[in-house]
């Protein structure tokens, strides 16, 4: 237990970090680092199906992140009523942190979970599915609704990106200024 | 990091790439392949084949990997993966409902078993793969030729 909070503070730690790092380098650098504790916070939570995919999305994302922002200038918007923002994030955060306490109190302790459904699929998952990676076997057997609806928002995703960065909206977009 | 001036990085990270490139590739595509015996599945596989062609991207500049991998042929592959998906959906019918494990189940263990999970695999890979690869050259090549134009 005490590596998983280590892992925690190390993470809240890189989060102000990334938020408060003049440089843009640096600031995504320490979002990395968050996300690498966080691949490992899977690890030792033993879910590896997640851990492994956590630290390869990161990887991508950071090289995302690299090459197509950091030659921007980035304009922050920290000028002016301050003191008004602070006062509003700091009672978001009271509000936040009573209503999840008091949530908290009815979940089940950590490590102990209730698992009315999962006990049927670890019991009989093997059997019914053949399958004997039981992620595996939830996903796309029991649960492949979801996986569908997922790989639907994926193609959403990149429909969507295509559509507002295509060559042919930029070309357009060119023209009219040309002809203004 | 001088891609203003010569496609690619140094001669270095050229050696290394050609060196590593398959390796990741085909690390990648042991994930997903095994996805239904051990850890990783079909996001995570995919997203480590997409990799490997970013890793070739950004070590010799675009045209070289677009030679390996045409624009249209991640387009197909985009496609196909979904379409491969939802057929396997669709198959089900025959059977009795929407996702029915048609395929025998074989043994535990084994790379061929667990009826449909592993085609499920194959074809979320590829879906992803594709997928991010796309949304990589569109954030980050697109990018780039519109700001030297000015």
């Amino acid at each position: 237990m005490v590596d998983l909070y280590v892992l925690l503070i190390f993470m809240i730690a890189g989060a102000i970090i990334a938020i408060e790092v003049k440089d843009l380098l640096s600031s995504v650098v320490a979002v990395g680092a968050v996300g690498l504790a966080l691949s490992i916070t899977f690890l030792v939570l033993k879910a590896p199906d997640l851990a492994i995919t956590q630290l390869v999305v990161e990887i991508l994302c950071l090289i995302i992140l690299i090459r197509a922002t950091i030659r921007k200038d980035l304009p922050f918007s920290t000028s002016g009523r301050w003191l008004l923002n602070s006062i509003i994030t700091l009672a978001f955060i009271a509000v936040f942190l009573y209503v999840s306490i008091e949530a908290l109190k009815d979940l089940p302790p950590f490590g102990y979970p209730i698992m009315r459904v999962a006990e049927v699929y670890l019991k009989e998952g093997l059997l019914k599915t053949g399958a004997t990676n039981l992620v595996a076997a939830i996903i796309l057997d029991y649960r492949a609704y979801d996986t569908l609806g997922e790989a639907t928002v994926i193609f959403t995703g990149v429909l969507g990106v295509m559509t507002v960065m295509r060559r042919v909206g930029r070309k357009r977009q060119e023209e009219t200024e040309k002809g203004d | 990091m001088c891609r203003e001036h010569e496609p690619g990085m140094t001669l270095i990270v050229k050696t290394i790439t050609r060196l590593t490139v398959g390796l990741i590739l085909l690390y990648g595509i042991y994930i997903f392949s095994h996805g239904h015996i051990s850890p990783g599945g079909g996001f995570a596989g995919g997203v480590i084949v997409a990799l490997s062609f970013v890793h070739l991207m950004l070590a010799y500049g675009k045209d070289v990997a677009f030679k390996r991998v045409p624009q249209a042929a991640i387009s197909l592959f985009e496609g196909m993966g979904a379409m491969i998906f939802l057929a396997i959906a669709l198959l089900g019918f025959a059977g009795g409902y929407f996702f029915l494990n048609f395929i025998a189940k074989g043994e535990p263990f084994r790379l061929f078993s667990a009826g449909i999970i592993p085609f499920c695999n194959i074809a979320i890979s590829l879906k992803v793969g594709a997928g991010l690869f796309s949304i990589f050259i569109a954030l980050v090549i697109l990018k780039f030729e519109s700001e030297q134009k000015k």
